[in-house]
């Protein structure tokens, strides 16, 4: 796996506020990363660490290796942080030409990465006169100038009505199934969920979570099951030893296995004790059930 | 450089208010020659000025330096804009995430103070030949030559001058904010120039203590021409006033103007450096 960018001890202070403490972790080419955390998890400070416009207090990052200074690596990256930035007196074209220049990338890519935003017939207008959700798609089109090896979005859906939101959603969605590398900060769990291979969890700046997604939790799911004798069940499932928890629900028994257990397993065992089931099915936990207890089980 | 250079120049091409500014003030430098046409013709009285030897070389370059320096202000107000919008309009953040480092935004910018100073330069020079070799009574070029050291001085001014307001606009991240700091600086120069002359010791003489503040140096660099008018060295001479003022330009001058205009560059960087956005 090629190393885009490493980061090790990365840490940024505001006074007494300590930001994103000693934050390490690293990402490679072709993987999606979410970075997940309510606001004011540092999230933005560490994209500005490692964008080059905020200072760290400590800690280093290195980009594709370390071979080149940062701002030359940035050449190779996209990003679009918080708020389109653009000079308003200029047009979409003009300010895409203006980031050409700075990314030193010939000017033709931008009919392309104009049409790919749908932004094509407005490309002559001034950016002031730009809608919000028109704003970001133009950000997105800039930060793609340079078909960059990876993409780094902070809120991109932020501020965005319904109709903007599936725009820039699909946007991602397409750029994705491209190859593109893609670090995506949300707050938004469903955002993340839905493209990410990887997830780094924050809270009040410390790392909680770094890896694939499919292993943020360690357990083996949970089964939902109701039967038309409840005392039954649930006496038969105590004394299962495959499950090592029952808990009731509402209408519904929940239990949670102690390895991975299949959902014939259970019913066959179920079934010989002569429990007739009227539900039975296996859940896993949302990404954001997961995200709560881990945020949770932080502050304990 | 040609790249940094293009950078700021779509910059400031695409805003309106910087082009205009730019085209009113070098339409102003121009205008110099106006004063040419300045005639009173009341009956006996004839009185054209250009006749009164202020085009002379090498007189004229003198005089049109000191005039053309005026007109800075216009560009003041360009150059601070152009750098507290970078900060409004968060685009210098875009910037540097676009890949351009810090040293590199500065010197876009510088590399554009250099051109708007040299291309002032070229046009007093030009003007300055022009009316000189319409109205001049000497026109021989060992006499046309002479006291070029003004255009010299009238270039490190206006690059001083420029650095000052970017670094101001740098600084107070807001134009009107950063032009008003700038008048309350120039009142702060000579509130400190009274305070000298009022308290100063006697070992220490205050015209020496005031000769290194910013803004004095500058205009120390191009002192008023008007004394070595003859019209007015006659006048003076009549009510018995000796006019004995060294109007050169002195390397000490362009010395302490050059450190100005380091320190002013030095300090943009350092805080363009250190503050996060």
């Amino acid at each position: 796996m090629k190393l885009i960018l490493n980061v090790n001890e990365l840490t940024k202070k505001f006074g007494h506020l300590t930001a994103v403490d000693r934050l390490s972790f690293s990402i490679e080419k072709g993987n999606v990363y979410g970075m997940l955390g309510p606001n004011g998890s540092g999230k933005s400070t560490t994209l500005g660490m490692i964008l080059n416009v905020v200072n760290p207090t400590a800690g280093k990052f290195s980009w594709f290796g370390g071979t080149q200074s940062t701002h030359q690596a940035l050449k190779r990256v996209g990003a679009i942080i918080e708020r389109p930035n653009f000079y308003p007196f200029m047009t979409g074209a003009q300010n895409l030409q203006l980031v050409c220049r700075i990314k030193e990338v010939p000017k033709s890519k931008i009919e392309e990465k104009l049409e790919l935003v749908d932004l094509l017939d407005r490309k002559h207008d001034k950016f002031k006169t730009y809608s919000l959700g028109m704003k970001q798609r133009l950000a997105i089109a800039s930060a793609l100038l340079n078909d960059p090896e990876i993409l780094i979005l902070d809120e991109p859906t932020n501020g965005l009505d319904p109709q903007g939101i599936a725009q820039v959603r699909d946007i991602i969605f397409k750029i994705a199934a491209q190859g593109t590398t893609i670090l995506l900060a949300s707050h938004l769990l469903d955002e993340v969920e839905k493209v990410c291979s990887h997830v780094l969890v924050l809270q009040k700046g410390k790392q909680i979570y770094f890896g694939p997604v499919t292993a943020l939790t360690t357990d083996h799911g949970y089964f939902e099951l109701d039967a038309t004798d409840l005392a039954r069940l649930l006496k038969a499932l105590e004394e299962n030893k495959l499950i090592k928890a029952v808990e009731q629900q509402g209408a519904l028994v929940l239990a949670y296995p102690n390895e991975t257990l299949e959902i014939e397993t259970l019913s066959k065992a179920l079934t010989s004790k002569g429990i007739v089931l009227t539900h039975l099915a296996k859940k896993h936990k949302s990404l954001e059930e997961q995200f709560l207890t881990l945020t949770k089980k932080n502050k304990a | 450089m040609k790249r940094l250079f293009l950078i700021e120049y779509e910059k400031l091409r695409a805003n309106r208010s910087s082009r205009i500014l730019i085209g009113a003030y070098f339409i102003l430098l121009t205008s110099i020659a106006l004063i040419a046409a300045i005639k009173f013709d009341i009956g006996p009285i004839k009185f054209h000025l250009a006749e009164q030897g202020i085009f002379n070389f090498p007189y004229v370059w003198h005089f049109n330096a000191y005039i053309g320096a005026w007109f800075k202000i216009f560009l003041a107000v360009v150059i601070v804009s152009m750098t507290a919008n970078e900060y409004s309009n968060k685009t210098i953040k875009q910037n540097l995430i676009d890949g351009l480092s810090k040293r590199e935004f500065l010197h876009s910018k510088w590399v554009m103070l250099f051109a708007l100073a040299a291309i002032s330069t070229l046009f007093i020079f030009v003007v300055s030949l022009i009316l000189g070799l319409i109205y001049s009574n000497y026109n021989e070029f060992s006499i046309i030559v002479q006291d070029l050291e003004y255009l010299a001085a009238f270039f490190i001014k206006l690059m001083a001058f420029f650095g000052l307001c970017l670094f101001l606009g740098t600084a107070i991240k807001r134009s009107a904010f950063a032009l008003g700091f700038l008048g309350i600086w120039q009142m702060f120069e000579g509130f400190c120039y009274g305070m000298l002359k009022w308290k100063s010791p006697e070992w220490l003489n205050a015209e020496d203590v005031y000769r290194f503040f910013p803004l004095n140096a500058m205009s120390n660099l191009i002192r008023e021409p008007f004394s070595r008018l003859s019209a007015v060295r006659n006048l003076a001479d009549q009510v018995g006033e000796q006019m004995t003022k060294n109007t050169d330009v002195q390397l000490l001058d362009i010395l302490i103007v050059s450190v100005w205009c380091y320190i002013f560059y030095a300090l943009t960087y350092r805080l363009l450096k250190r503050r996060d956005l």
